[in-house]
């Protein structure tokens, strides 16, 4: 076992870790402030991956082949494009589905969830067909050499986007109003509207952020792993949501580190113990985690009152 | 027959449940059965039989454990396909030792189960430690983990007795050997010995131990840990052991359910038991309604037909039954609807106190 190639799975690692997070992030901050776990975000990933894809190729014809503009204008429109598809969508959801129950027991809630998600599944295999895509990468496919070790593009990409949206998000759940109407919700919803936060349009802004999130995280998963197909977000989803509740469901560090962790797991999993069980790695990790420490990595320990 | 009515008004509201759901499912056993034998069924509906009683095995187990005991499983499948993998396997292994079907798939039932059992009792240890979404995700991830560890598993059987290797197909069989579980390539059955009337004969013990017990003392210790654990714990009653109780009762159910659907299969791989069948049968207690026997039976056999009655619509199918399901859920949630039918309520009430002055 040599350093480098050590380095190297510890890089990639952390790139898969990078998607884990971003897509971590919208569901812990769902549950955060509605305590609801959203089983339709991994499908807000796959249909933000497909707008992405749409974009891209409708968009690539129209520029010179080679020219700075054809590598730039098509990848950033794609981005931004799904990104505002998927906030829409986000918040539409949230305003049909899941607003209505807002006061029923978290079950049914949780079940509508799954319904949504269903449907989303099931709208992309109706719209866009159940034979897998070939999404190329939105920042090319070359790579840049670090010393002895050769980083692709993507994985450079990946894990910055991964640190830009946290130093952001950071900022602007401690630094905002919106931010800390946000935190206020979390912690007690009725006494956030007494001091007169709106509880529903912060709830629809969480989701709107979550969304967006998840587009980017489509986005950056069908770069490293190119095959779309209507099934594509749900398995990175719920690895996404282990990894939310491994750091501490609630906490915004806490879906970072869980999703670097789990990541960098997966794939040493993969790499010295086996292909084929790495999941399995992953889960039994999980609920070794969970049986130390059952609020999670960061997670906050509530003491039962009686 | 006035006293069979007056006997039916004098029951109390869990006798009347429980008598109401071996009615339901005696009933549709029969008619069903009358149907087979007098116009038939459709090959859709026949074909559907076997999975119906299977899943409503199922729903009914997972509803001991969400419903009657208050824990979210999210990896009831798991279970399901311990027993089908291992019941199926012992079926299979059995074939020459026991030639009368109905006994073989029995045997493989009952050993399907146990497995299962032994094993939600292994993960229970841990997992009843936990409670609310935590518990629930980690039932999620000892669901996936069963799926990983049976697609690498490989089974065979000869004259030496059991081969058993992992990830790989190390097995060296001699002449005449049987391979039982064959990884990623699941279990072949060599002859599909589950029947119709098997399933019903399932679905009816199932119902015998789930009523058994939720009305009995186990039972309401096993309500009273789910409505209050602190009060609970302080009356004396052991919360962990009560929830296990719930909890392998329901596995060993579930097995029994995976063996009974395995061997209608010709053949099955172990991804067919992942998380979205776990999340199905959840669906199928949720809209039945939580700790709701004949709820979970009706919204079972409704459920697993209607994907099918969609047939026509072809691609659509999953999508209308996605949107069937958020208006369900939608209806059944929203003050208005459950405003109306109090306000029914209380009138006919209203008008009973009337007569009776």
């Amino acid at each position: 076992m040599d350093v480098l190639t050590l380095l190297d799975y510890l890089i990639r690692g952390l790139s898969l870790g990078s998607v884990y997070a971003i897509i971590a992030l919208g569901y812990t901050m769902v549950y955060g402030i509605a305590k609801m776990l959203n089983f339709a975000h991994g499908d807000v990933i796959m249909v933000g991956a497909y707008v992405c894809f749409f974009a891209m190729t409708g968009l690539s014809p129209m520029f010179e082949a080679g020219s700075m503009a054809a590598a730039v204008v098509p990848a950033l429109a794609g981005v931004v494009l799904s990104m505002a598809v998927c906030t829409v969508l986000g918040v539409v959801i949230e305003g049909l589905a899941y607003k209505p129950l807002r006061q029923a027991p978290s079950l049914a809630v949780l079940i509508t969830a799954i319904g949504v998600s269903y449907f989303l599944q099931n709208s992309a295999l109706i719209l866009w067909s159940s034979s897998p895509k070939i999404f190329s990468p939105i920042v090319g496919s070359g790579s840049q050499k670090i010393g002895p070790l050769t980083i692709s593009h993507v994985t450079l990409v990946t894990i910055a986007a991964c640190v830009v949206i946290m130093l952001a998000l950071t900022a602007f759940t401690g630094r905002t109003k919106m931010g800390k109407a946000m935190r206020a919700v979390s912690e007690d919803k009725g006494a956030a509207q007494l001091m007169g936060i709106n509880v529903n349009r912060t709830i629809s802004m969480t989701f709107a952020i979550g969304s967006a999130l998840a587009a980017i995280a489509g986005v950056l998963l069908c770069s490293a792993y190119p095959t779309l197909t209507p099934t594509t977000g749900s398995m990175p989803g719920i690895k996404a949501f282990t990894a939310a509740v491994f750091g501490g469901i609630g906490s915004i560090p806490g879906a970072l580190l869980g999703g670097l962790l789990l990541g960098v797991i997966e794939i040493f999993a993969g790499a010295y113990i086996s292909t084929q069980l790495s999941t399995a790695v992953v889960f039994g990790v999980l609920i070794v985690v969970l049986l130390v420490k059952p609020a999670g990595l960061l997670g906050k320990t509530v003491r039962e009152k009686v | 027959m006035s006293r069979v009515v007056n006997r039916l008004a004098n029951m109390n509201k869990t006798t009347r449940s429980s008598v109401f759901t071996y009615a339901l499912v005696v009933g549709a056993f029969v008619i069903l059965q009358l149907l087979r034998m007098t116009t038939g069924l459709g090959s859709v509906l026949e074909g559907q039989l076997i999975p119906i009683c299977a899943y409503v095995t199922m729903a009914l187990a997972l509803n001991l454990v969400v419903g009657v005991s208050g824990e979210l499983s999210l990896g009831h499948a798991g279970f399901m396909s311990i027993g089908a993998f291992l019941g199926c396997a012992a079926a299979n292994g059995l074939a020459e030792l026991i030639p009368f079907t109905p006994v073989r798939l029995g045997v493989a039932m009952v050993i399907g189960a146990a497995l299962a059992g032994f094993f939600g009792f292994l993960i229970g240890i841990p997992v009843l430690r936990l409670n609310g979404d935590y518990l629930a995700i980690v039932t999620l991830a000892f669901g996936e983990i069963i799926k990983s560890v049976l697609t690498n598993t490989y089974l065979a059987v000869d004259k030496k007795g059991l081969h058993f290797s992992f990830l790989t197909d190390k097995n060296a069989l001699e002449e005449g050997g049987l391979q039982l579980i064959r990884g990623p390539m699941g279990v072949m059955n060599t002859q599909r010995i589950s029947t119709f009337t098997v399933g019903f004969v399932l679905v009816v013990i199932t119902l015998v131990v789930i009523f058994n017990l939720v009305n009995s003392r186990t039972g309401r210790a096993i309500m009273a840990a789910r409505d209050n654990r602190i009060a609970a714990e302080s009356v004396g009653i052991s919360v962990t052991k009560y929830k296990m109780i719930a909890f392998v009762t329901s596995a060993a159910l579930a097995g029994a359910a995976g063996t009974l659907y395995g061997c209608s299969q010709t053949t099955f791989v172990a991804t067919k038991f992942d998380f979205n069948t776990s999340i199905l049968i959840l669906v199928f207690v949720v809209l039945g309604g939580l700790g709701n026997m004949w709820g979970s039976v009706i919204a079972a056999a409704a459920l697993t037909i209607l994907p099918e009655a969609l047939r026509q619509f072809a691609d659509y199918r999953m999508l209308v039954y996605a949107i069937v399901l958020i208006l369900v859920m939608l209806a059944t949630n929203n003050p208005a609807i459950w405003g109306f039918f109090a306000r029914l309520r209380e009138r006919r009430e209203e008008k009973k106190g009337g007569a009776a002055q």
